[in-house]
């Protein structure tokens, strides 16, 4: 199918994808993979941008406990992503570094390790005949893995489905691929309120233009609250406020990624993995910060001889039991809806698997029925 | 490539660039002390090793690291200059020498 353009109706496409973030960006490239016409719009920097504040891990380990269908979801995207990390860099040339070692989570006193033992074994026991692969591994043999660990290290889980990648990189790498692939992004395109949706027949208007098709996918991260309910969904989605620091780059290895630290393929550690209720405020707070330090200090005490170069806070999309939110609308179908907080870990499940059950119309209700919003309704 | 204005009744001091005698303006930067002292590197990038030099000079694009006075990834021109000063190139990235 082919772009057209009506006065009257604006320019047509087969989709309109609203939010130009990972989430968006991921699944725009995806129907246009299914041959869809796709408009990609974008906000603008006035919009909060989770995308640009992301901590980078590709992480499985900590996802789904009590919700085997979200451990599943997210490990089909691990298991996604060394394909979409060969695909981005032969059609853009960009390395997103994606590094999948597998990853730890540090435990600190023998109550976080025997707490940590216990959650891993429920993980495996949902997990079922998909398996769950895992070791709780003490301090002596965790010394070997990883250098320069803390006296104060008693133990760490370790799953062979954790990575990282840079976020930055794949967001660039995602909205090139997509524009290469006969994509329209359109930046500073916030939607205004004259929104039509009726069934397989929407269009919007952003960015001084008129867009039509007869399918829209909300991907407006905390906009989509707003949004949603234009289109017959909900998306009850707040912030949740993380703050990262970055220090100088370092001839020090870490080998694999843990939970709340990471090495840059530069040689830079990040440490992050704050959680602040605190609404629409992005502001940093060195009471959090000081906490981030210290904890990433006693996992690794080289790193506490490591210059801070820089340090943001970012707003996480979260629903109101932490799992993501996918939809598609019964009172205007052709509208989906997708929300997480998790937007490079699922990139391979938002490009692959989700793309093409919205090019084709339906959501596969066996991989993401429990993920409706309705879950939210229930008394 | 780069020299002091001259300014008769400035007071000068001894710093040492790469093991060198230099002597530089009272209040100058570590970095105008490399400069002057006519390096054609004073570090080599953490990922491709390439050499650079100083180059905003107010502390934003982290060009002219060094290793000054045994301290590695210092912006040089953030730091002024104080007697007897060893600036020294800063190869790659920090060692902090722990992971041994």
């Amino acid at each position: 199918m082919s772009s057209t353009h009506d006065v009257s109706r604006g320019a047509s496409h087969d989709a309109i994808v609203i939010g130009g973030g990972l989430v968006g960006a991921a699944i725009a490239w995806g129907l246009t993979g299914q041959g869809l016409q796709v408009a990609l719009l974008d906000e603008g920097d006035v919009a909060y941008r989770a995308s640009r504040g992301n901590f980078g891990l590709v992480w499985a380990q900590s996802k789904g406990l009590g919700a085997p269908h979200y451990q599943r979801w997210t490990r089909a995207s691990a298991l996604a992503w060394p394909d979409l990390a060969a695909d981005l860099a032969a059609r853009t040339g960009r390395d997103v570094g994606l590094q999948q070692p597998g990853g730890v989570h540090l435990c600190l006193s023998v109550a976080e390790f025997e707490d940590r033992a216990a959650k891993m074994a429920r993980m495996r026991e949902e997990a079922g005949n998909f398996g769950f692969e895992y070791r709780m591994i003490r301090a002596p043999e965790l010394r070997d893995m990883l250098p320069g660990l803390g006296p104060k290290v008693v133990g760490a889980s370790w799953t062979p489905y954790d990575g990282h990648a840079n976020p930055l990189v794949l967001l660039h790498a995602l909205h090139r691929a997509f524009t290469e692939a006969g994509g329209t992004y359109v930046p500073n395109a916030k939607v205004e309120a004259d929104i039509h949706a009726a069934p397989h027949d929407f269009a919007v208007t952003a960015g001084g233009q008129r867009f039509a098709a007869p399918r829209v996918v909300l991907a407006a991260g905390l906009g989509n609250a707003d949004l949603a309910p234009r289109f017959g969904l909900s998306a009850p989605v707040r912030p949740q406020r993380g703050q990262v620091i970055v220090t100088e780059r370092t001839a020090e290895v870490l080998p694999m990624p843990v939970t709340t630290i990471r090495q840059t393929t530069e040689g830079s550690i990040m440490l992050g993995d704050s959680i602040e209720e605190v609404g629409f405020d992005t502001r940093q707070k060195p009471e959090v910060i000081k906490v981030i330090a210290e904890r990433a200090v006693q996992s690794f005490p080289w790193i506490g001889r490591l210059n801070i170069v820089r340090a943001w806070s970012a707003l996480r999309v979260m629903a109101p039991d932490g799992l993501p939110i996918y939809d598609q609308s019964e009172t205007c179908p052709g509208a989906f809806t997708a929300n997480c907080h998790s937007g490079v870990t699922l990139a391979g499940a938002h490009a692959r698997l989700l793309a093409p059950m919205i090019a084709a119309g339906a959501l596969d209700q066996e991989r993401l029925g429990l993920l409706t919003a309705k879950r939210f309704n229930a008394a | 490539m780069f020299r002091a204005q001259s300014k008769a009744h400035q007071e000068t001091i001894e710093v040492f660039v790469e093991g060198s005698a230099v002597r530089v303006p009272q209040g100058a930067t570590a970095a105008a002390a490399v400069l002057i002292a006519g390096l054609f590197r004073i570090r080599e990038t953490a990922v491709t090793g390439a050499p650079r030099l100083p180059y905003c000079m107010m502390g934003v694009c982290f060009d002219c690291l060094a290793e000054i006075d045994g301290v590695a990834n210092r912006q040089s021109c953030m730091v002024p200059v104080t007697p007897g000063m060893r600036i020294n190139v800063q190869h790659g990235a920090r060692q902090t020498g722990a992971a041994g």
